[in-house]
């Protein structure tokens, strides 16, 4: 058994807010870097290269990459030797998006209730909070800002089995293009597909913040992410939807165990600002 | 940024401004533009419907649908890109009827908005989404103008400098969406 107070985690996910939101990670700037070089459209090129530029500055200012920061999603993965001490684990994480939020100068985007009042939490509290009761006495912590121009582009689909590789390809591809320019291209395509409604969902969140090289550890669902890439990137969408060849950086599919009748397909597209940070406490 | 041609234009816009915008066009902005998304949309609407006096006259205006985040002190703005304009399309028309003369944002516009873009004369712009830090050093002044509980929606003008923009769709119509994007298409199953 192992110990890890509520303050620090406070303090991890406080830290984890301000990384997330103005250092672009290391793997989607090696990536805009390689399509500079290989879109072919010269507008295309251009806002490639505005948004290197966008990084460096955020990075050197502590500025946010972009204004939307977003709802604060929290995926946690807490060992079952961990006893969290001095406080609930939820109020933990949700007073170190207040702090980071606040103290950072990152933008509030909750508000308390979705339909009548729709009034701002003014600390972008509460988080979307993911658990997993995982191994071990460790507990990592994954900050995935997520602003809504590319969250309202999400879909999900419950198609049934008939419907098969060629359903996929299709929902896939119509949520790309229905995005377009409003996600922020180029875009990094979630796609869960399996388990029930809610779970579905959840993977195409998971396969969206993964890491942009990785790939599926299965090889037919490795090939099919290529696939997808392939055809995402045939839409002509292009940089910022103003034509062009990098319309995603990747697509990546997580999938889960299904009901006879289902095959669930979620797509969560998230924008160029991939935004990811990590702590293992 | 581009080393490609730009047109340096001034804002508030006149109507030859601009009508002489054209899909396509890189411009650079100065002067004082507008900031307004959401809720201060809906606001305008309701002053409208009420017969009430507008905040701030909207005639020759070009608005920003940006929702900053907050500066850091001595600055005068956080990062400020630009979000998807297609969120207000439900009350652009009746404020290009009251004189409003351009838009700035990101994303697709419903048919309805661009026939009343044809109608008064309004083009509408994008600027890069997403590139909020950068733009951000293009804007010298942020003042409230209406509405300061709503904290970053409040509806807000901006002193501007050389602000980075591409005009999508001009006052004809053309769509440099549909434009740049079909050299590119070549994918033929389509959805």
């Amino acid at each position: 058994m192992r110990d890890i107070s509520a303050s620090t985690i406070t303090e991890a996910v406080a830290r984890l807010c301000v990384e997330a939101c103005c250092r672009l990670p290391g793997d989607i700037h090696t990536a805009f870097e390689k399509a500079r070089q290989s879109e072919p459209s010269v507008i295309g090129r251009d806002i490639l290269g505005q948004l290197l530029e966008n990084a460096e500055i955020a990075e050197k200012e502590t500025m946010p990459i972009c204004q939307d920061t977003g709802l604060a999603v929290v995926f946690a993965d807490i060992g079952q030797d961990v006893h969290i001490t001095g406080g609930d684990f939820t109020e933990a994480v949700n007073a170190g998006i207040r702090k980071g939020y606040v103290e950072g100068y990152l933008r509030k985007s909750s508000v308390a209730e979705p339909l009548f009042d729709r009034k701002n939490t003014d600390d972008n509290t509460p988080a979307v909070l993911h658990v997993r009761i995982v191994r071990g006495d460790g507990l990592r912590l994954r900050l995935a800002p997520k602003g809504a121009g590319s969250e309202n582009k999400g879909v999900l689909k419950m198609l049934v089995p008939a419907d098969g590789m060629e359903g996929v390809r299709k929902t896939v591809l119509d949520a790309v293009q229905a995005a377009g320019p409003n996600a922020c291209p180029p875009m990094v395509v979630g796609v869960g597909l399996g388990g029930n409604m809610e779970l579905a969902c959840l993977l195409a969140k998971r396969a969206c913040v993964r890491d942009l090289n990785s790939a599926n550890p299965d090889p037919r669902y490795a090939t099919l992410e290529k696939e997808l890439l392939h055809l995402v990137n045939r839409t002509g969408i292009g940089p910022q939807g103003l034509g062009g060849l990098t319309t995603a950086l990747a697509v990546h599919v997580e999938w889960a165990p299904t009901h006879i009748a289902s095959l669930p397909v979620a797509v969560n597209i998230n924008c160029h600002a991939a935004r990811h940070a990590e702590a293992i406490l | 940024m581009s080393d490609a041609i730009v047109k340096h234009i001034r804002a508030p816009f006149d109507e030859a401004t601009a009508r002489s915008l054209r899909a396509g066009d890189s411009v650079r902005i100065s002067g004082t533009i507008l900031a307004a998304r959401d809720a201060a949309h809906k606001r305008l609407v309701e002053c409208l419907d009420r017969g009430k006096a507008l905040p701030v006259d909207l005639h020759g205006q070009v608005v920003y649908y940006v929702g900053p985040s907050p500066a850091r002190p001595g600055q005068p703005i956080g990062a400020a890109g630009p979000t998807t304009a297609g969120r207000m399309d439900a009350y652009t028309p009746r404020l290009l009827a009251e004189g409003l003369r351009g838009m700035i944002g990101k994303g697709y516009r419903k048919p309805e908005v661009v026939e009343a873009m044809k109608k008064y004369g309004v083009p509408y712009l994008a600027a890069v989404g997403g590139a909020g830090a950068l733009i951000a050093r293009r804007i010298r002044k942020y003042t409230v103008l209406a509405w300061p509980e709503l904290g970053p929606e409040a509806l807000a003008a901006m002193e501007v400098e050389d602000f980075p923009a591409i005009v999508v769709i001009d006052c004809v119509g053309n769509n440099q969406y549909e434009a740049g994007q079909t050299p590119y298409k070549t994918l033929q199953e389509a959805v």
